[in-house]
């Protein structure tokens, strides 16, 4: 199971052709108390880049963007009722949702933790 | 002590312990601690006499009341201390300087209340004959007249009820000028980073797909950042002159231009009218719709003391889808068209923004501001509000970190650099700001730096208040430097209430109150 992140604050966790994707630890710490989310429904047709889910916290609403193209198999209700999910364990239990990859080999360009952490040191 | 031959003392007790503190019934003198109306419910009280209703008899056909509708039951006296208190508690221009950016909230003048309030316009009503409000829809027309010579746009809207229902009348005759040309497939709208969050969500809410479009390193929109984005598939730019970091955009007309060699159109948004407003006629910029505040640039009352509303003005090609009604002259009456037909038969409106034809109040008090300053005087108002303006960043740039080279328009951007390792945040430095007695700046936004104060002081600030307000954020700006963090995580201390938990208000949010459970009757042993 390999995990990918993009410069956006998402991450991706592959496994196989299926995937599940939610935003960083460091996108939930500069968001803040995450207070609304809103993710998409099983059968969304996504493509890689367009917006595919609501987060809102007390400072700002932002988007967050397909890391690849695919069709969503189910969003998580549990943040839904609890968007404070979000905040607590970020890359765990408050995955926004799940979706079944059309172009695995989009993740190529995406970066591995190492990459993504040393992205951080440049913001 | 000094005292008089009664024994009362006529000087201050020199000694006494001075420090405000926690008092017995929780009021602070006149800042009272005001319960909800319905808390302070007293069955049996009443302000009015009246007679028993005649309930045996409804007339209300099959609609039946359910039972009592639970209106508290108060005196006139506890009725008028309620909402007198209430309004004590209110932030308001008309008790202190209100900053806040992209509002322009500047003073409302008494002479547009006096014009209100004459019966002629206050108390008719929008289904009169036309014969009986001949004055009323005379005046829609002048005010009509006036926005139209001071934009040099040849049509405007007079419905819509606020700046975002504005820029969806806009929108809306975009899309429907686009259908008529048959490109209806147009669904992009640019939009740049810097905009109000009303422009993206308008577009998004007419059904186009918003695509957008960074800033410079100048905090400005180039033309060649709009000019890649553009194609086939394009209806629109929504672009605000000045933008929200208080800078004029220098290549509109350019970027009009190149929207429209593409088959696009050109939304601008008005909320920062009040800038350019006698100076720069929209229309020369390439401007297809845009919205005024009347509520802003013209003086109307808002932020809790009135409605807003949001004129568009419509170049040629958007005008034929004006919604309806509007008001016109047919050489000796003045009446409203409510039906295309009624019209000519090449107007084919996308439809009604709302039941009547706007908000009468404000279109009176919006054309005293502009019959009692004149062209000359409109002209002096941008100028003023941009001095201003200008006033307060070049007295602050040296403590607090502005975002861009000025010179600014009518607002001024700082950012948080100036706080960067105090650990003082934009809200803590807003925070205390409100103990001192000024509203707070906007903050964190525009969205384009990190941070964001946004400060709109308007032209209707003395140089007094201007000269206090600088001194106080000289004063604040120093504070924080100097490491005093608690001082700004403790703000505000001087308001009837203190910080307040954002988080748990919008996770948690109790929207209505509800009443406490009878007590439970004891049972007999």
């Amino acid at each position: 199971m390999t995990i990918k992140f993009t410069k956006d604050h998402e991450w991706i966790r592959v496994s196989g052709d299926e995937a599940t994707v939610g935003i960083t630890d460091h996108a939930q710490n500069a968001l803040g108390d995450v207070v609304f989310v809103e993710v998409p429904e099983g059968g969304k047709a996504l493509e890689q880049g367009a917006a595919a889910a609501v987060v809102e916290s007390v400072k700002a609403a932002s988007e967050v963007y397909a890391p690849a193209s695919g069709t969503v198999t189910e969003g998580n209700q549990a943040i839904v009722e609890d968007p404070s999910l979000v905040n607590s364990d970020p890359v765990g239990e408050g995955w926004f949702f799940k979706m079944r990859l059309a172009n695995p080999s989009e993740l190529d360009a995406l970066m591995d933790k190492a990459a993504y952490d040393a992205y951080l040191e440049t913001l | 002590m000094a005292m008089n031959n009664q024994g009362r003392p006529t000087t201050p007790n020199v000694g006494g312990d001075t420090a405000a503190g926690a008092t017995f019934t929780g009021n602070k003198a006149l800042q009272q601690e005001e319960p909800l109306i319905f808390e302070l419910d007293n069955p049996g009280t009443w302000g009015v006499d009246l007679a028993e209703p005649c309930t045996d008899t409804l007339k209300l056909g099959p609609v039946k009341p359910r039972g009592a509708i639970g209106l508290p039951s108060l005196s006139e006296p506890q009725v008028v201390r309620h909402f007198t208190r209430l309004s004590q508690k209110n932030f308001g221009i008309d008790s202190t300087m209100y900053p806040l950016g992209s509002c322009t909230m500047k003073h409302n003048p008494r002479l547009n209340e006096k014009m209100a309030r004459l019966p002629g316009f206050a108390d008719i009503h929008p289904m009169q004959p036309f014969s009986t409000v001949q004055g009323a829809l005379e005046l829609i027309d002048e005010l009509a007249k006036w926005l139209k010579t001071l934009t040099g746009m040849p049509a405007v809207a007079m419905s819509p009820g606020a700046g975002a229902h504005g820029e969806f009348c806009g929108m809306m005759a975009i899309k429907a000028a686009l259908e008529a040309r048959g490109e209806g497939h147009r669904k992009r709208v640019l939009v740049p980073e810097s905009a109000h969050g009303t422009n993206p969500a308008t577009a998004a809410f007419c059904g186009f797909t918003v695509d957008p479009i960074p800033a410079e390193e100048n905090g400005r929109v180039s033309v060649e950042a709009v000019t890649s984005k553009l194609g086939p598939d394009v209806a629109a730019i929504m672009l605000t002159n000045p933008n929200t970091c208080g800078l004029f955009e220098p290549q509109i007309k350019a970027i009009a231009d190149a929207v429209h060699a593409a088959g696009g159109y050109f939304y601008c948004d008005g909320a920062n009218y009040n800038a350019i407003v006698g100076r720069v006629r929209p229309a020369d910029l390439g401007v297809d719709a845009m919205h005024i505040n009347l509520h802003k640039t013209f003086s109307t009352p808002h932020g809790g003391g009135g409605p807003g509303s949001g004129p568009v003005v419509l170049s040629e090609a958007l005008a034929p889808f004006a919604p309806i009604p509007f008001v016109v002259h047919d050489g000796e009456h003045f009446r409203l068209i409510e039906h295309d037909a009624d019209h000519n038969a090449t107007h084919s409106s996308f439809g009604r923004m709302k039941a009547f034809h706007g908000q009468m109040g404000m279109f009176v008090r919006a054309l005293a501001y502009m019959l009692s300053h004149g062209a000359d005087g409109l002209r002096q108002v941008s100028n003023d509000a941009v001095l201003n303006a200008n006033y307060v960043m070049a007295s602050l740039k040296d403590v607090m970190s502005a975002s861009f080279e000025g010179p600014c328009m009518h607002e001024a951007l700082f950012d948080d650099r100036f706080l960067k390792g105090t650990g003082v945040t934009p809200l803590d430095f807003a925070k205390a700001m409100i103990d001192e007695g000024f509203h707070p700046m906007t903050m964190y936004f525009p969205l384009v730096v990190h941070g964001a104060l946004l400060i709109e002081p308007t032209e209707t600030e003395s140089k007094q208040t201007l000269d206090q307000f600088i001194a106080t954020l000289r004063y604040l700006a120093e504070r924080a430097k100097s490491g005093d963090v608690a001082f700004f995580q403790g703000a505000p201390r001087l308001t009837p209430r203190r910080r307040l938990d954002e988080t748990a208000a919008a996770r948690k949010p109790v929207l209505r109150w509800i009443p406490p459970a009878p007590p439970q009757a004891v049972a007999a042993e």
